[in-house]
């Protein structure tokens, strides 16, 4: 096979797993307008146009609703990496949750810290967040590769310690009186608000955007992402081929847990400027599961579907405003969930045919 | 023994029982799932349609035993889907979960939009009726059994049948063997298909049940974020069980034991934040999971899809 077609192929594929994706955003989109009709009791045209105009003026179609979507989708371009990398390591990360909370707990408490200057200060925080990431995936990566738990198991485990440890440290030794949070982190750990400090975008974002391409050079262009991908291909391959496994579980582990805590570090620099009292948890990791999904753990993609994602999460604000149910959205993220999962269902049916023209031949 | 000793004693297990219960139901859930060799992280997402379906059922009928019947089907559906697409498919059985986690969310807070006409939270329905003062007269146990409801011991029946079942009959014996080696069991005739598809919708149900025990059998309504964590606190005494009904009973008795014990312990002025009672089941299933305590194994093919054709 000459280079030339094998670039083919190799575009040919990565053509049709987008197209995938593309199929099951429309799907889900073409179901939730039924749910439209069902709540307003309108027509199918009207309800979808109902539905796609309050979605685009409540995420891109005023300048104000523009900035708070990207302010949405920052934390999800880290959170879908890192499941992308856990992904492309044939492992699932649930635990970006936890990862993602601790890394903006950390960052919280080091920039409290008063008086030091920032140039130190940013760092210093950033680091702390990305350690904490990098701690709360290194303990199920090490079980994973040591013990053989399964790491589903343990990050779903430690997405709830990372709760609970929050709130304790919020309500308990950092909590500001009569506030379910802490005080506000110092000025010289504040990320730069690029739009004056009344819009919460700040530089958050082109650290993502940076990121995204890093892990992408990461995964395709360096040897640590041949062998972390190699193993996720086939592990037994990899074992024979040299690759140790288990040391590339531990790794893929502590880098996707390092994007998950610097992305909850940014969110706290710039974004919330505090630790609050978590009733639940935040969902910037379970919601860069679908980013990661739709993107095919593609780095490049995950800008695209954090913004995907990050319009829809915001818009649904507007919907309310249009006596839309606001979960719909939700349903919208989950039903392109379940769509990918099934996806076996597409690439069958594409088979089939293919079959079909065989025997013609 | 002082009698305000006693009251409390009573007073912890009685709490402890009604909170293990949604637990126990959904564990069970768990694992019919997973001893058939398919992995449940909807447990979750089946316990939040069910626990909303009982009470739209009540709401709709006037009756809870309806109720009910509602939570099953809804809870059965919800599997079934989780079922076509691991079982047929061959799905990502992780991501099909938290698809279907999403999904319920969503479906249940849109339906409170559209039938209640409120925002998280349904109306008042007719709850379970429970003839607590009767049950409290039983001597010895009575101040205990006047504190519980009927689902307390639909569970506890239901933890010694699943066992009956699950080692003691045909059924089982096919269930676990699909779960361990599937080849070989549809090498003897057994329907690797049928058998899971049954575990997986039986799953459902129970994980349903778990949620109407929430919302119909401990108060009268559904409010949003009312399993909050629950379906996962069940799959961690499902492993803690080793995937087995009656260790896995246990494992939910200890984890509603802590999470009562704190609500008493602050009665007694013991000093421990509240937090680290909620992360006690985590940490110490992690604990068990690494084989500090204990060993676990699961079932062999758990989470492997099975292709017919590739033999």
């Amino acid at each position: 096979m000459n280079k030339e077609s094998g670039n083919y192929i190799k575009k040919l594929a990565l053509f049709r797993s987008f197209f995938i994706s593309l199929l099951a955003i429309i799907l889900a989109l073409f179901i939730s307008i039924f749910f439209v009709m069902w709540a307003k009791d309108f027509g199918f045209t009207a309800s979808a146009k109902l539905l796609f105009t309050s979605i685009w003026k409540g995420s891109f179609g005023t300048k104000v609703n523009f900035i708070e979507t990207l302010v949405f989708s920052t934390p999800l371009i880290f959170t879908g990496l890192a499941h992308s990398v856990a992904f492309k390591t044939g492992l699932f990360n649930i635990g970006v949750e936890g990862q993602f909370i601790m890394g903006s707990t950390v960052a919280t408490l080091i920039g409290l810290i008063p008086g030091i200057p920032a140039p130190i200060h940013i760092p210093l925080t950033l680091g702390g967040g990305i350690l904490a990431g990098m701690v709360w995936a290194g303990i199920p990566g090490y079980l994973k590769a040591r013990v053989g738990t399964n790491e589903v198991v343990n990050t779903i485990m430690m997405n709830f310690i990372a709760m609970h440890l929050t709130n304790y440290l919020v309500m308990g030794p950092f909590h500001k009186p009569s506030s379910a949070s802490t005080p506000l982190i110092q000025q010289s750990a504040r990320l730069y608000r690029f739009l004056g400090s009344n819009n919460r975008l700040n530089v958050s974002l082109f650290i993502g955007l940076a990121l995204a391409i890093v892990v992408y050079i990461l995964l395709w262009k360096t040897t640590i992402g041949y062998e972390i991908r190699a193993v996720g291909l086939s592990p037994s391959s990899a074992e024979y081929g040299g690759i140790n496994i288990k040391k590339n579980i531990i790794l893929a582990m502590v880098i996707s847990g390092a994007i998950a805590g610097m992305g909850g570090a940014t969110h706290t620099m710039g974004v919330q400027l505090q630790s609050i009292q978590l009733f639940g948890f935040t969902n910037f990791g379970f919601d860069g599961i679908a980013v990661a999904l739709v993107a095919k753990s593609n780095p490049i993609g995950v800008i695209f579907s954090a913004i995907l994602f990050g319009a829809l999460n915001y818009s649904s604000g507007t919907l309310m405003l249009y006596g839309i149910p606001k979960t719909i959205v939700y349903l919208i993220q989950g039903i392109i969930i379940l769509f990918i999962a099934g996806e076996y269902m597409f690439r069958k049916i594409a088979d089939r045919r293919k079959k079909g023209a065989l025997v013609n031949e | 023994m002082n009698s305000s000793f006693y009251i409390a004693l009573t007073g912890i297990i009685a709490a402890t029982l009604r909170s293990a219960t949604p637990l126990i139901f959904a564990a069970l859930g768990g694992v019919f799932s997973e001893k058939s060799g398919v992995v449940n992280i909807a447990l979750e997402g089946i316990m939040t349609t069910g626990a909303f379906f009982a009470v739209y059922g009540s709401y709709a009928t006037g009756s809870p035993w309806m109720g009910i019947l509602f939570a099953i089907i809804s809870g059965a559906v919800m599997a079934a889907i989780h079922a076509y697409l691991s079982i047929n498919l061959n799905a990502d059985q992780v991501v099909s979960g938290v698809g279907i986690n999403v999904f319920a969310g969503a479906l249940t807070s849109y339906l409170i939009v559209k039938i209640f006409k409120t925002n998280s939270q349904t109306s008042v329905v007719n709850s379970l009726p429970y003839p607590s003062e009767a049950m409290a007269k039983v001597p010895i146990i009575g101040p205990i059994l006047g504190e519980l409801n009927w689902f307390v011991f639909i569970a506890l029946i239901l933890v010694f049948v699943s066992n009956y079942v699950l080692y003691k009959t045909p059924l089982g014996l096919r269930i676990r063997s699909v779960g361990e080696h599937p080849k070989a069991a549809d090498t003897l005739g057994i329907s690797v298909y049928k058998i899971r598809y049954l575990c997986v919708i039986l799953s459902g149900v129970l994980a349903a049940l778990g949620g109407a025990t929430l919302s119909i059998g401990v108060m009268n309504l559904y409010r949003e974020n009312m399993v909050s964590g629950r379906g996962f606190i069940a799959l961690a005494a499902m492993i803690f069980g080793n995937w087995k009904p009656i260790n896995s009973m246990w494992a939910c008795m200890l984890f509603a034991f802590a999470d009562t014990f704190q609500l008493f312990a602050k009665g007694f002025g013991w000093t421990i934040p509240g937090e680290f009672y909620a992360a006690f089941p985590y940490i110490l299933t992690m604990l068990v999971l690494a084989g500090f305590v204990g060993k676990t194994q699961a079932p062999a093919a758990d989470g492997v899809p099975y292709e017919k054709d590739n033999r």
